[in-house]
């Protein structure tokens, strides 16, 4: 049976390499669009139309137009990559129809790159090659005796410019083994992709005298096969925001067609399956996630290698495996962006775990507010079936299995696992006393795992490239990266996937710039509206599971919203309190009267009308929320509120006895006044004015009648000579 | 078809209530039915087949949830009990085109608020209210997922990034120039 699995697998992937293979030799040049729903969002089905027009229009038959999924660089999209032969692959961002006409002209039919439209652009040249060196900790020590004081000295001895290599940093290029951590450099030149192994500066020297001034690669130190984040960084190598990234889970995002089976073959795809088919052995893959440290991605980090082993220690043998994928943290689209950008990645992490597991039937839940997603993973689904990797007797196995699709309608409360699975059986999704745990009793009352899309999506990693690597990638308590969705007051926002435990400094600051112009970062808030908010004193705290619960907000699916010092933090906790308070389901009390007496507190301190006594308050109905809720959502709906008053409690007590909000965000404690000295009486204002509470004559400065005001901040918008003060 | 288990009696009247379900469902959705009752559970694709209505009439009103109970044989009060328990479906109808203003986290401290607040001036209705020309229905969602771009709507299928108050009159303008034009 072994053999027959591999040689079936090994016939598949043939069949996927010749097909593109075929594909790919027709053309020379190739224009790479990104599509997902952010990418759509800001323009990129239009980008794709445009170029497809421009090709035909030009009669060439050597162009290829790929689509990809997202990147992740969401602030800069839709991005566009153009490979030409020989050269560096050239990224842009911000595409629009105007520049899809110059880049298709200038660029690929004149060959001369548009460089002032480079993603993190502009460039000042486009220089031969790009080198990266691997400053992960694992190569880190050996590179800085290797380059020295520093590569640019380097490489001014040896006589070569700027104009003929860029060097850049970037995390792990996934190419060491424990045993040679601290022996080995890992180095990797572009265009050629020839990622380097070095023992010593004679050997540095080596590589670019021959491969960059000699244009001569070093094949005796080259490295050979696909390292996990390769591809990703071969891409994306030079962008700061992407190659202080670690990337596992999103390794294929903006690198391989959502839509191609036969691209994710390309890329080691099922090879993980084929392997744990080869094997036979259930126990050998629970082993293999025990040891690498994998934790549910989806907010409570339990150990995924134990959920799994509970459930195939069961006596019932009717299991079913369930992705959870309904997203539905307020600040969180990393789901939504591996279903779209590398569905067959979930796919193939799913049928491992039901063939660890024993479950022959598996459902993917999905968020409805996510037609892309949906309509990604139908197809991905549909495409497995005719290859043969889902459904009867997969690659020859006898193992037998298949996926349905289920729509979620938008109930927060559905993420909590016993919700979703009342949800499924179509029942109304609400939550159910744990234990017994779904392992034990789950969809329709059978043993049931229930994993996140990002979870899943670790899995193939993992078997292909080891339990080892995978928990040395991570902290001590957790092993691999995780994905956080940054957004809010930050410069760069997207997808950043990191190593657990790297500092939350890095990522926000490092990775994301801070907040723009110039403003300081007040808080962070993780964990969507069951999590809380960080002050920037503690931003320095390693992320992970634990470290994050400690602090008081918790890690969540990932959701990580900057905030700067014009966010209201009563007005946050308000805003989440609202939100758990909407998504409640009803079933218990402490959660649904709670969180509601919870928001009248809130509502009366955001209104001038609190005591100091309802703080005190607010923490006692708060904790005691947490200790009776029925499920996750109502015992982790208080620490939004909790979270800042501990850490906030200052503004609290300002909006309660100085009835002032430091922030300004809060409507009744602010008031809207017209400096009569900078009032050149232009009646813009009150003109604009919706409840025409604005008088004043032309050329006199003009007076708010505060009795009517209705703090629309329509006059601060529109004012030209900045007269109109919030105090 | 489902004459059920139950013994029928002379008075029964099922024959004519499913016609008239069917009728009232069209064949597509009555042809998606039977297909899910072929399933072990059929009951557990309620909510798909919900979304499928919904599709089709652009909510779901009460004779169309009675017609899905009666030929799916689950008990109205159920259907109607899962209908209202999730935001997505719409029990009343709803104007042509659909504003969804995203109050997610990153939406929500980039300024959804401001931009809702345009949308219910320009339009003079609240939040889940349709306009009085039956054009435009506004509403608040949770989350779209496009935090990177916030603050984000969506009219209909087209998601608008960054949006900011000031464009918002030009974007419905939008909208009732391509309604005028069909």
């Amino acid at each position: 049976m072994k053999a027959a699995v591999r040689a079936r697998f090994e016939e598949l992937r043939s069949k996927a390499e010749a097909a593109l293979a075929e594909a790919r030799a027709a053309f020379r040049i190739r224009i790479q669009v990104g599509s997902a729903t952010c990418e759509n969002a800001a323009g990129a089905t239009v980008v794709f139309e445009e170029f497809r027009k421009h090709i035909a229009a030009s009669g060439r038959t050597d162009i290829g137009l790929h689509r990809t999924g997202c990147t992740g660089r969401c602030s800069r999209e839709p991005i566009v990559t153009v490979f030409m032969p020989d050269s560096l692959p050239v990224k842009y961002q911000f595409v629009n129809r105007e520049l899809v006409h110059k880049i298709f002209t200038s660029h690929v039919l004149g060959g001369h790159p548009l460089l002032e439209h480079v993603l993190d652009g502009p460039l000042t040249h486009l220089p031969r090659f790009k080198l990266l060196y691997c400053t992960s900790p694992r190569c880190c020590q050996l590179q800085r005796e290797l380059w020295g004081h520093s590569p640019e000295e380097l490489l001014r001895d040896l006589g070569i410019g700027p104009d003929l290599v860029q060097v850049y940093e970037s995390s792990c290029l996934g190419a060491c083994t424990p045993a040679q951590v601290g022996k080995l450099a890992h180095v990797l030149v572009q265009p050629e992709k020839t990622l380097y192994r070095l023992r010593s500066k004679d050997e540095l020297r080596e590589v670019l005298e021959k491969h960059l001034l000699q244009g001569q690669p070093v094949e005796r130190l080259a490295v050979p096969g696909k390292t996990v984040g390769r591809k990703f960084l071969e891409l994306y190598g030079d962008v700061a925001f992407f190659n202080r990234q670690t990337r596992v889970a999103l390794r294929h995002n903006g690198v391989l067609d959502p839509t191609s089976i036969e691209e994710y073959f390309h890329y080691r795809g099922f090879e993980a399956l084929a392997t744990v088919l080869e094997r036979d052995n259930p126990s050998w893959v629970i082993d293999q996630i025990t040891r690498s440290r994998l934790r549910g991605r989806g907010g409570a980090g339990y150990p995924t290698g134990k959920k799994w082993a509970f459930a195939a220690a069961s006596a019932e043998p009717v299991r079913y495996i369930i992705c959870n994928a309904d997203e539905g943290d307020p600040g969180a689209f990393m789901d939504r962006s591996m279903l779209e950008s590398d569905p067959f990645n979930v796919i193939e992490g799913m049928i491992i775990g039901a063939f660890a597991i024993g479950a022959s039937r598996g459902f993917v839940y999905v968020r409805a507010e996510y037609p892309l997603a949906v309509e990604r993973i139908h197809n991905a689904i549909a495409a497995c079936r005719d290859w043969g990797l889902l459904g009867e007797d997969i690659l020859g196995s006898g193992f037998c299995f298949d996926i349905e699709v289920r729509l979620g309608a938008g109930a927060f409360v559905c993420g909590e696992e016993t919700a979703l699975i009342h949800s499924i059986e179509g029942e109304r999704g609400q939550p159910r006393p744990r234990p017994p745990y779904p392992t034990e009793r789950g969809l329709w009352d059978k043993p049931t795992v229930i994993n996140n899309v990002e979870t899943f999506a670790n899995v193939p990693a993992i078997i292909n490239y080891g339990p080892e690597w995978f928990a040395r990638l991570g902290s001590e308590e957790s092993g691999g990266t995780k994905v956080f969705a940054l957004a809010g007051k930050v410069c760069h926002t997207g997808l950043v996937e990191v190593p657990m435990g790297t500092p939350l400094r890095d990522i926000v600051v490092g990775i994301g710039g801070g907040p723009p112009g110039g403003k300081r970062i007040k808080a962070v808030q993780t964990g969507g509206p069951a999590g809380g908010c960080i002050p920037e004193s503690m931003l320095d705290l390693p992320v992970d599971f634990g470290t994050l619960t400690k602090a008081g907000s918790i890690m969540g699916s990932g959701g990580m919203i900057v905030m700067d010092e014009t966010d209201c933090m009563v007005d946050i906790a308000k805003y989440f309190m609202e939100f758990t308070c909407d998504e409640s389901c009803g079933k218990c009390t402490p959660c649904r009267e709670g969180t509601k007496r919870m928001l009248e507190i809130l509502d009366r301190i955001t209104s001038g009308r609190g005591t100091l006594e309802d703080l005190g308050k607010l923490e006692r109905l708060g904790r005691l929320i947490k200790k009776s809720s029925l499920c996750g959502l109502g015992r982790a709906a208080p620490n939004p509120v909790l979270s800042t008053l501990a850490h906030f409690r200052d503004e609290y007590v300002q909006h309660v006895t100085d009835k002032r909000c430091p922030a300004k965000k809060c409507k009744a404690l602010i008031v809207y006044v017209i400096d009569p000295e900078k009032c050149v009486g232009c009646t813009v204002c009150a003109r604009n004015c919706p409840v025409s509470c604005i008088s004043g004559t032309r050329r006199e400065p003009h007076v708010i009648d505060q009795s009517r005001c209705i703090k629309c901040g329509r006059c601060f918008e529109v004012c030209r000579f900045d007269a109109v003060k919030l105090t | 078809m489902n004459t059920g288990s139950q013994t029928r009696t002379s008075t029964d009247n099922w024959p004519e209530v499913e016609a008239s379900c069917r009728r009232i469902l069209g064949d597509r959705l009555c042809q998606f039915i039977d297909q899910v009752k072929k399933d072990p559970r059929p009951e557990s694709h309620l909510i798909a087949v919900l979304h499928q209505v919904q599709a089709e009439f652009g909510y779901l009103g009460t004779s169309q949830l009675d017609a899905v109970a009666q030929l799916m044989q689950i008990p109205a009060a159920k259907v109607s009990g899962v209908a209202s328990f999730y935001h997505y479906f719409r029990l009343e109808p709803r104007g042509r085109f659909v504003v969804n203003i995203c109050f997610g986290t990153a939406c929500y401290v980039k300024g959804a608020d401001r931009v809702a607040e345009k949308f219910k001036t320009e339009l003079g209705v609240n939040l889940g209210e349709t306009s009085k020309d039956g054009m435009f229905t506004v509403e608040a969602c949770r989350c779209l997922g496009m935090c990177a771009l916030a603050p984000v709507i969506t009219v209909g299928d087209d998601v608008w990034a960054q949006v900011t108050p000031d464009r918002v009159p030009s974007i419905l303008e939008g909208y009732i120039a391509r309604a005028k034009g069909s």
